[in-house]
């Protein structure tokens, strides 16, 4: 981790003041990079002379009074199936294998407009389908806090990256919850958008519908000065919320009924932190909860399925046998259940909006369980066995169905010290609301965030 | 195409193409075929769902 500064915020101040240049924080990052990714495996490719190059131009700029905006000079990494002119966008993925990127992707070329240092690009679950980051070309991502288990995913990479000071931000994507669910296991902030806020153009498409593109950070503060750069609007501001008169909507019942002990007591702990502190907490319900895994499982494999056809018939042995064999069954969707399926996601859009309606976000956990080890099948939860990639999703592919902006942030930590993360979710299009709601209640849950 | 139907040719395609592995995916698939299908908000051709829906509501009789 950088000595200091810790967060995007604190370093634009910092550069500002001149009490560090944009060329010291990037060398910082590379020398951690060296020392650390051999261990963690966060990145797959180092950018390192352009990103030097980078920060110098933006010291430069700086010293001449050419402020681009809060990201200016601040080190940033991305998930590798984001397009970076002359670089590779492996997906990380043999059947990417020769692969070169002929332009910048556009959140590429907003965050080089923000004047953002871009030192790479970070291990993801192969195409980005799965939760663990395990199956990958370059090998797994591994957890900082423990390399036996998994950072998460898809963007694992990207979340052991931010967590282990290899940066102070990466963008990622988020199909089914890729950007919160790794950054909720490893104790940050992920930031999934409204649909369609953030264009895809030049990312590696995994379900067309249903794919979104979000920074993972250290703070909540953090993920809105990205936010603002990447839908190229740096000029907003938000303001903080008082959490006191603050309405929240507790989504229990399918929601609540899988979690790990840690999980529920820190998300308990949670609910009670914000009502002592002025908030008002209601339970509330998605009618047809039952039917989410069917609708997104039915929209996801058919979506994958399409775009990756070809390559399925041509070069199926370059890929990972997880994922082929999950693109494979994409293949057998009738088109009749995905018809059905998008009528149950508006049937879920209607009952997500009616469950926020009169509310500031709906609160519920972000994962079932902490950090999983490398390797695992099943997770135990109550005595019972659980598929894995069934529980790494359930609570977070909901919001991807019906587009509703979402964010994870600590709350709390399991007896072994790994992080907990409680999602909060606002309305459609109200992305910036949700911020001003997730930045008060991290100020409450985790006081020492932006220090 | 009935569940039983579609399952029973998917998984013999599957073997045709050596992916033994898929038929426990196939299996579960199916069992999420089959709550889409049965899923309330599904709408069909009898008009039963509306009916069902006009029933239940008293400004309706």
């Amino acid at each position: 981790m950088p000595a200091s500064p810790r967060t995007i915020a604190e370093l634009a101040r910092a550069l500002r003041a001149r009490e560090i240049s944009a060329e010291a924080a990037t060398t910082e990052c590379l020398d951690r990079i060296a020392s650390r990714n051999p261990a963690i495996n966060a990145y797959i490719a180092v950018l390192a002379d352009q990103a030097l190059a980078q920060a110098r131009t933006a010291d430069a700029e700086l010293a001449a009074g050419r402020d681009r905006g809060l990201l200016h000079g601040v080190p940033v990494s991305l998930k590798d199936i984001i397009d970076v002119e002359g670089v590779p966008t492996t997906a990380a993925s043999r059947v990417r294998a020769g692969h070169m990127a002929v332009r910048d992707s556009v959140v590429v070329t907003r965050l080089r407009a923000a004047g953002a240092v871009i030192l790479g690009k970070n291990n993801l679950h192969e195409f980005a389908f799965g939760t663990t980051n395990e199956d990958s070309a370059f090998g797994p991502a591994r957890h900082p806090l423990d390399p036996n288990r998994s950072p998460g995913g898809s963007s694992g990479g990207s979340a052991a990256a931010v967590l282990d000071g290899m940066g102070y931000t990466s963008v990622g994507t988020d199909t089914g919850g890729s950007v919160r669910i790794p950054s909720a296991v490893c104790g940050l902030v992920g930031l999934k958008p409204t649909l369609g806020e953030i264009p895809l153009d030049g990312i590696v498409p995994l379900s067309t519908t249903m794919d979104h593109v979000g920074p993972i950070c250290r703070s909540a503060e953090d993920a809105g000065i990205v936010f603002d750069a990447l839908r190229s609007e740096a000029g907003t501001r938000r303001v903080r919320a008082e959490v006191k008169g603050l309405r929240f909507g507790v989504l229990r019942g399918y929601f609540t009924s899988l979690l790990d002990f840690h999980v529920a007591s820190a998300f308990e702990d949670t609910c009670s932190a914000l009502s002592k502190a002025g908030a008002t907490l209601e339970d509330v319900t998605i009618p047809h909860a039952g039917d989410i895994a069917p609708i997104y499982l039915h929209i996801v494999l058919a979506e994958a399925a399409a775009f990756h056809a070809k390559t399925l018939d041509s070069h199926a042995d370059d890929y990972t046998p997880n994922v082929r064999i999950r693109l494979e069954m994409g293949r057998y969707i009738l088109a009749e259940d995905y018809v059905r399926a998008l009528r149950g996601r508006t049937v879920l859009i209607e009952e997500v909006d009616a469950a926020i309606d009169g509310r500031d976000a709906i609160l519920l956990p972000t994962m079932g369980v902490p950090a999983i080890k490398l390797g695992a099948a099943t997770v135990k939860i109550g005595g019972v066995e659980e598929p894995v990639r069934n529980i790494m999703l359930r609570l977070t592919q909901l919001f991807n169905v019906t587009g509703h902006p979402a964010i994870t942030i600590p709350c709390g930590a399991a007896t072994d010290g790994l992080p907990v993360g409680a999602q909060l979710v606002g309305r459609r299009g109200g992305t910036d609301d949700l911020l001003s709601v997730a930045e008060s209640a991290e100020a409450l849950l985790r006081p020492d965030s932006t220090r | 195409m009935t569940i039983k139907t579609w399952l029973d040719t998917a998984i013999q395609d599957a073997e045709r193409k050596n992916l033994s592995a898929l038929r426990p995916m196939l299996e579960s698939l199916a069992r999420a075929a089959s709550a889409l299908r049965s899923a309330d908000w599904n709408s069909d051709a009898t008009d039963a769902a509306n009916q069902r829906h006009q029933m239940s509501t008293p400004d309706a009789r």
